[in-house]
């Protein structure tokens, strides 16, 4: 059972000739694991810098963040245990690889370095993990990046997230460039995987419709504010906030459409 | 979408949020917003004036590095200079060790202020100032005349190669790279053994006709460009290649992006797209590499002053240093790190012109 | 009673490389005056060759290999799109025809004002107008897409997404045309920008009259603005009917499957299994 807490998080950007930037204001929210969080925002609502945040990028200007009630260290040997806990799946599946490299090197140089197993058990525990995200190990391990599928690409991306036997997973838009028929089912890799390893997830888009579906909670992210969060139902459904509902109501949304068309004039 | 655009809050408000400024990163458009980037320019001139204050004290330590005392191997060979007039030299060369280096730093200043950069022992104790600003002309006028007819020859065949790719014309380029690879003293000397001891067309070199007076009359001119244009044409030549090359690529590249498709789309006539958009746009690297080669036409072609005895700044720098004039290397150096500079800052200014968008980068 | 715009008929459009690559498989196609067409389908399926196609717009290794697209112009004669010669392509270029093209990042020229890129399109095609009549024109075009006419003398980089968006509408409607294809237009733009932009391509269609052909992976959006959709897989069209009935009543097993991609905003949950 693992706790990620994010506490009054403020960040702000000096940007030269501009005055401050700020990215984040006040955010806060706690991740459990076995828990996935939807956070919801469009291009600049500061999702991207919340992701930097919890994986060390950046540094909070206030506020802390804690794991399991320790605050995440800033270097040193603290740092590197806390980086083996919270692992980082990005959105795009052809930057995220090194096309040099094989997918063996991929998953062993994770392994390798964190000392998940014993030196002997690599080769099979990296079969293990391919085996996991629903690849064919003898298919893909010698291959190189370019020569595989985009979903492909992801769940190596993903396995190579998991190597190090995380906690805590933060998926940045994970599926948003990938074609649409095998959305769906990296989604459900990812739901399945969550269940089994007891991950706390936390799932940053800007599609409220896949948020919906795969969150338990969500957060829904205004220029650096949360100004919603609740359970996902609740919030897509019957959102409170006055931005959250003009969200809603600019997403595309055919049920409702042809459910109202129905019933009067186009 | 996890590209963080900086949303900058126009208030404080949090609500109503208007959904077609929700994602608005403009600047806001100033109702006559002036055309020229001071802002950027400013920095830039902050930039060189630090430069140039750097170029002026290495110059004023290079002769204080280099051995040997110039002014008493000229006494050597002169007797009839006075202990005054020695003194004096050394003073200016700040050769003269009595007085603390800080203390010379600031002589050295207090002269170039007064645009006194010394005497030229080699050319007989005359300014160097004097000396410097009678070759400069010849060299400025024809290399930079060459430079750019090479310029202007080598983008403007650069962009049509690159338009009409795989045409015939393509093979301009490996013809004029493959010229360029020519030793330039190879093909000075070659210009001059074909076309002016065989077939008598160009005079064998100098700058103008022996004896005669340098004035701006009809006949002066002439005698200037019959002498300039074997230097010229070798010049325009051996560079030409390296344009043509640059641009082309260039071109090639910019003609893959996006907007050459809509342009034309938008049914564009061709000599349109080409101009305006592809070439417009493929000029800019070129430009920067024309300003940083105008810097180097002072110091860089003492090859074809030369072969072609042209009595340019490069032959002055190279007798200079044979016989250990500093004052006179010094001031070549001087004229050379401020052509340089003010080289660079044309180009900066060309470019913040031409390319809008570099006027929003900081300096 | 129909009235076609635009009759595509047995189009194919081949990759040469090695090994040749069929983009687009004998497509027939009828689009209506004043229609929506949504055209979707995954990535590779052809839907943007097709679009290209039409308007000959594809460059090499891209070649059509059979096929004919006639337009059937508002002033009444039928013109056979394949045979124009290069200078009456270039005249019926945007005249008849435009485009707005998806990722406005790099379709604009880095170099020129939004406002000289609107009036070259007046100065290559209505030659007769005035500078004034052009300034005009372009003000009036910036005004009605609401990015303002003051954004004239910008430069693209100064503009959002979603105003470069808006502009390259404004630059497709400038002639007034009969047919606007649209390629991903809204797909790099926030869900509100989208909504906006959409709301304003709707109501220039009630205005002006023209067709829009609507090219996008994005089915769920399709649904909601199209008055037809034509589904794409691998260079054929699997299916094409009137956007209620591909909803609720989708004949081709790819459409299903498609369809069910898209998990519902507020209807039944399932499709992630949690």
């Amino acid at each position: 059972m693992s706790t990620l807490e994010v506490k009054s998080v403020t960040k702000v950007y000096n940007v030269r000739g501009a005055g401050q930037l700020k990215a984040l204001d006040d955010v806060s929210f706690t991740l459990t694991s076995g828990r996935t969080i939807g956070l919801v925002g469009q291009s600049g609502s500061g999702k991207s810098t919340i992701a930097k945040i919890l994986t060390q990028l950046e540094t909070p200007t206030s506020g802390e963040v804690l794991l399991d009630g320790t605050p995440i260290p800033r270097r040193g040997r603290g740092l590197r245990t806390y980086r083996q806990q919270l692992r980082m799946v990005f959105q795009d599946p052809f930057a995220s690889l090194n096309p040099y490299h094989s997918i063996r090197y991929h998953l062993e140089r994770p392994l390798r370095l964190d000392a998940v197993v014993p030196k002997s058990e690599t080769e099979a525990e990296v079969r293990r993990l391919l085996e996991r995200v629903r690849l064919v190990p003898d298919a893909v391990i010698d291959r190189r990046p370019h020569e595989l599928s985009g979903g492909q690409r992801q769940r190596v991306a993903i396995a190579r997230a998991l190597a190090s036997r995380p906690k805590i997973l933060v998926a940045d838009e994970p599926v948003s460039m990938l074609d649409v028929s095998i959305r769906l089912g990296v989604l459900n890799l990812l739901a399945d995987l969550q269940r089994e390893e007891g991950l706390g997830v936390l799932y940053i888009t800007h599609d409220l419709a896949t948020a919906r579906h795969f969150s338990d909670e969500i957060m829904v992210l205004n220029q650096g504010r949360i100004v919603e969060h609740g359970p996902a139902d609740d919030v897509i459904l019957r959102p409170q906030d006055p931005y959250t509902q003009e969200l809603r109501a600019a997403s595309p949304d055919p049920e409702r459409f042809f459910a109202d068309t129905r019933g009067g004039a186009r | 979408m996890t590209a963080v655009e900086p949303q900058m809050p126009t208030t404080d408000e949090r609500s109503p949020v208007d959904a077609v400024e929700v994602g608005t990163t403009a600047t806001k458009v100033v109702a006559g917003r002036s055309r020229i980037p001071w802002r950027f320019l400013g920095g830039r001139a902050a930039f060189y004036i630090f430069t140039l204050w750097a170029a002026l004290t290495i110059n004023f330590f290079l002769p204080r590095m280099m051995k040997g005392d110039a002014v008493s191997q000229y006494l050597s060979r002169n007797r009839n200079v006075s202990p005054e007039a020695a003194d004096a030299l050394r003073s200016l060369l700040g050769l003269d060790t009595d007085k603390t280096l800080f203390q010379q730093y600031l002589d050295y200043w207090a002269l170039l202020l007064r645009g006194d950069l010394g005497v030229s022992l080699l050319h007989g104790l005359r300014p160097v100032t004097e000396v410097v600003s009678q070759a400069l002309p010849w060299t400025i006028g024809l290399v930079g005349f060459a430079t750019i007819v090479s310029f202007a020859i080598g983008t403007i065949g650069g962009a049509v190669i690159g338009w009409r790719r795989g045409s015939r014309l393509e093979a301009l380029i490996p013809i004029t790279t493959f010229l360029s690879t020519i030793p330039y003293f190879w093909l000075g000397l070659l210009a001059i053994a074909v076309f002016s001891v065989n077939l008598g067309w160009f005079p064998i070199g100098k700058a103008y006709g022996v004896g005669m007076v340098p004035g701006w009359n009809l006949e002066f001119i002439g005698q200037v460009i019959v002498h300039g244009t074997l230097p010229a044409a070798t010049i325009v030549i051996a560079s030409l290649g390296g344009w043509m090359l640059g641009m082309r690529n260039m071109m090639l590249t910019v003609l893959d992006e996006d907007y050459i498709t809509v342009a034309q789309a938008k049914g564009m006539p061709n000599q349109r797209v080409l101009w305006r958009y592809a070439a417009r746009n493929a000029v800019l690297p070129q430009i920067q590499s024309f300003a940083l080669s105008i810097g180097f036409i002072v110091g860089g072609t003492i090859v074809m002053e030369m072969v072609f005895s042209y009595p340019g700044v490069g032959k002055l720098l190279l007798d200079a240093t044979n016989a250990k004039d500093y004052a006179l290397m010094q001031g070549v150096f001087l004229v050379i790190t401020l052509s340089v500079l003010v080289a660079n800052i044309l180009a900066d200014i060309a470019y913040a012109f031409l390319d809008p968008r570099t006027r929003q980068t900081e300096a | 009673m129909p009235d076609p715009l635009l009759t595509v008929r047995d189009f194919s459009v081949v990759y040469d490389v090695d090994p040749p690559v069929a983009a687009v498989k004998n497509v027939t196609l009828e689009l209506q005056r004043g229609e929506i067409l949504g055209l979707a389908g995954e990535s590779g399926c052809g839907k943007t060759t097709l679009a290209y196609g039409v308007q000959r717009l594809l460059k090499a290794p891209a070649v059509i290999t059979s096929g004919s697209v006639t337009f059937h112009d508002a002033e009444g004669d039928d013109i056979d799109v394949s045979a124009l010669g290069a200078e009456q392509m270039r005249r019926f270029r945007w005249d008849k025809i435009s485009m707005v093209f998806q990722g406005a990042m790099n379709a604009l020229n880095p170099v020129a004002t939004i406002g000289a890129q609107l009036e070259d399109v007046f100065e290559v095609h209505r030659p007769g107008m005035s500078r004034k009549q052009r300034r005009e024109a372009v003000a009036e075009l910036l005004e009605i897409v609401k990015v303002g006419a003051q954004r004239a003398r910008s430069f693209p980089h100064e503009l959002s997404g979603g105003m470069r968006q808006r502009v390259m509408i404004a630059m497709a409607l400038a002639l007034r045309p009969q047919l606007m294809v649209m390629d991903e237009p809204t797909t790099a733009l926030d869900v509100l920008v989208q909504r906006e932009i959409l709301r304003q391509i709707s109501q220039l269609r009630e205005e002006f009259g023209f067709s829009v052909i609507f090219i996008t992976h994005d089915l769920p959006l399709l649904l909601e603005i199209s008055d037809r959709i034509a589904i794409m897989r691998e260079g054929e069209i699997v299916e094409i009917d009137t956007a209620e009935r591909i909803w609720n009543a989708p004949q081709d097993e790819y459409t299903k499957t498609l369809l069910s991609s898209f998990p519902r905003l507020t209807g039944e949950k399932g499709v992630v299994v949690r």
